[in-house]
């Protein structure tokens, strides 16, 4: 099973982070993903994009995780040569990590 | 108990206008604050002034307020925007002009002035840059404009001298949204668990209709009634702090504890320190309750004291970037494109100027995420290759070598675009509040 079967994302960016919030459907499954979607399991997910380190904020009562990937978007929304320099596409690929 | 109703008119500075209207008509608004300065807009904003000192504030800003100020009137809805920009004067001016014009005798017009240091900037150039930790200094001869991210104090001043539509330049997107709450309630400064309740409000309405379904839907999964006819956002908040987000029943989108919890984790890190020059909101405990359709009721937001400096955004040049595409199709596109890709590569290599975070991506297959290359053949694909470079002239060069792919490069190319852009990127520096001295300017329309 994907993470898209349970969960939605939103990705927003400040400067050269991105922030990637991923809330399940139905809070039961929020254990899930909290043991599966470790910082670290998003840092090999992304590989190279992500240069930085990789913070995770727990929300259990609203179903949720919040990651913040520095060094994340080869400079920032003002600077990057990338077609999407906000790197707002980024979160969708998260929820094509199996979690089973 | 007092409460106000605040709706949000835009998102960003290009956002629709249609859903700002029908808000203003039809949801019994006290305020409505229109948001619409990223980061470097300013900037650009700057430069545009420096050209013409008549403007530097939102293009779109007269086009709005000719149709906003009208129903404003009517319905004794305050606007509040951050659409003037770098010119917050002038835009007032303007908006007076208008308003006169429009007959709408006794509105009281205000600018906010104080948020533009570019003057004073010398004075900061030890401080170190929050991106990437050096010093300002590095970067003194490319500065555009210097903006800090003002608070609620001057919308909150303005209100309280009688404003019926404020104008601001740079003020942190919640701060528009929260300065009614203030005015109308006189929340004080130490009454942390409000300032908490009316940042993350302003937090969710700042975005406008990524909070009532856009940036939402995904068919098959996250379903949204009616997207093209995308509702914006309003709240309804008492004096002590409870309140809900709702939309107008007949617009399109929807308002549910999923919309709401996406918003409020929208660019805000650590959601325990969201830092904004009116206070340091903690939105850790939030809870979301839906209590009626497309009405959700919020609770658990608190916050600590602000801090004593404001953020300042600092606009610099940063050369050029020369961007190029071509699409291939059909049988063996993805190794015609591959082979167009190296010749690029190789052509570039000759050039006699440096080229930084040069990319060459192949849209479809890895230019939003590099995953390696697909292993059955795609229908289409296209090459897109950009880089940084300290000239316009380079930065063309860099772009003609994808155009001239249609008779040099491999079969079949076609479609070709190049565009060349001047780079201005954001510095962020931290400067001591006590050193902004902000200004409230008026303009009344007599009869």
């Amino acid at each position: 099973m994907k993470l898209w079967e349970i969960a939605h994302v939103r990705t927003g960016d400040k400067g050269n982070i991105s922030n990637i919030s991923l809330t399940v459907y139905d809070k039961k499954d929020f254990e899930l993903i909290k043991e599966k979607v470790t910082a670290e399991k998003l840092k090999s997910w992304y590989g190279d994009q992500v240069k930085g380190d990789i913070l995770r904020f727990e929300l259990p009562q609203l179903g949720a995780l919040n990651f913040v990937m520095f060094d994340a978007l080869g400079g920032g929304v003002t600077s990057s040569t990338a077609l999407d320099k906000h790197g707002k596409t980024l979160g969708a690929y998260l929820l094509e990590m199996p979690v089973f | 108990m007092k409460k106000i109703r605040i709706g949000s008119g835009a998102g960003y500075a290009g956002d629709r206008l249609e859903p700002a209207l029908e808000l203003i008509e039809k949801g019994n608004l006290d305020y409505i604050c229109f948001e619409g300065l990223a980061e470097r807009t300013i900037a650009i904003a700057q430069k545009a002034k420096k050209a013409d000192g008549k403007k530097g504030y939102n293009e779109l800003l007269l086009d709005r307020m000719r149709k906003v100020l009208p129903l404003a009137y009517r319905h004794k809805t305050k606007v509040i925007t951050n659409m003037g920009a770098a010119n917050p004067i002038e835009a007032m001016n303007e908006i007076a002009q208008l308003a006169r014009a429009l007959n709408l005798e006794g509105l009281t017009i205000a600018a906010l002035t104080g948020d533009d240091i570019s003057e004073h900037i010398h004075q900061y150039l030890e401080s170190p840059i929050l991106e990437t930790g050096q010093s300002l200094d590095s970067i003194k001869d490319k500065i555009i404009s210097a903006n800090a991210y003002l608070g609620c104090d001057g919308i909150v001043e303005a209100l309280s001298q009688g404003a019926d539509i404020i104008i601001t330049g740079r003020v942190a997107d919640p701060s528009l949204f929260l300065a009614p709450m203030l005015y109308e309630f006189d929340w004080k400064q130490d009454d942390v668990e409000k300032r908490g309740v009316g940042t993350l409000i302003g937090h969710l309405l700042e975005c406008a209709g990524q909070v009532t379904g856009g940036y939402f839907a995904d068919p098959g999964k996250k379903e949204v009634p009616d997207l093209w006819n995308l509702g914006f956002p309003f709240v309804e908040v008492d004096e002590g702090g409870n309140g809900f987000i709702s939309k107008l029943a007949d617009a399109g989108g929807l308002v549910t504890p999923a919309t709401c919890t996406e918003q409020l984790l929208y660019e805000i890190h650590d959601p325990e320190h969201y830092i904004t020059p009116d206070c340091v909101a903690d939105f850790s405990k939030v809870i979301f309750t839906q209590i009626e359709k497309n009405k959700v009721a919020f609770s658990g937001a608190t916050s600590k004291l602000a801090t004593d400096t404001f953020k300042v955004s600092v606009g610099y040049q940063n050369g050029f970037i020369g961007e190029g595409e071509i699409s291939y199709g059909g049988s063996n596109c993805l190794n015609r494109a591959l082979l167009a890709k190296s010749v690029v590569e190789k052509r570039l290599e000759l050039m006699p100027f440096e080229i930084s975070d040069l990319r060459l991506d192949l849209i479809g297959i890895n230019s939003l995420l590099d995953q390696g290359l697909p292993s059955s053949e795609p229908k289409e694909v296209r090459l897109r290759v950009a880089g940084k470079l300290s000239t316009k002239q380079d930065a063309q060069r860099l772009a003609n070598e994808v155009e001239t792919l249609y008779t040099n490069g491999p079969a079949g190319g076609g479609g070709a675009t190049k565009r060349v852009e001047e780079i201005i990127s954001i510095a962020s520096i931290l400067v001591p509040k006590n050193d902004i001295v902000t200004n409230i300017h008026f303009q009344k329309i007599q009869a």
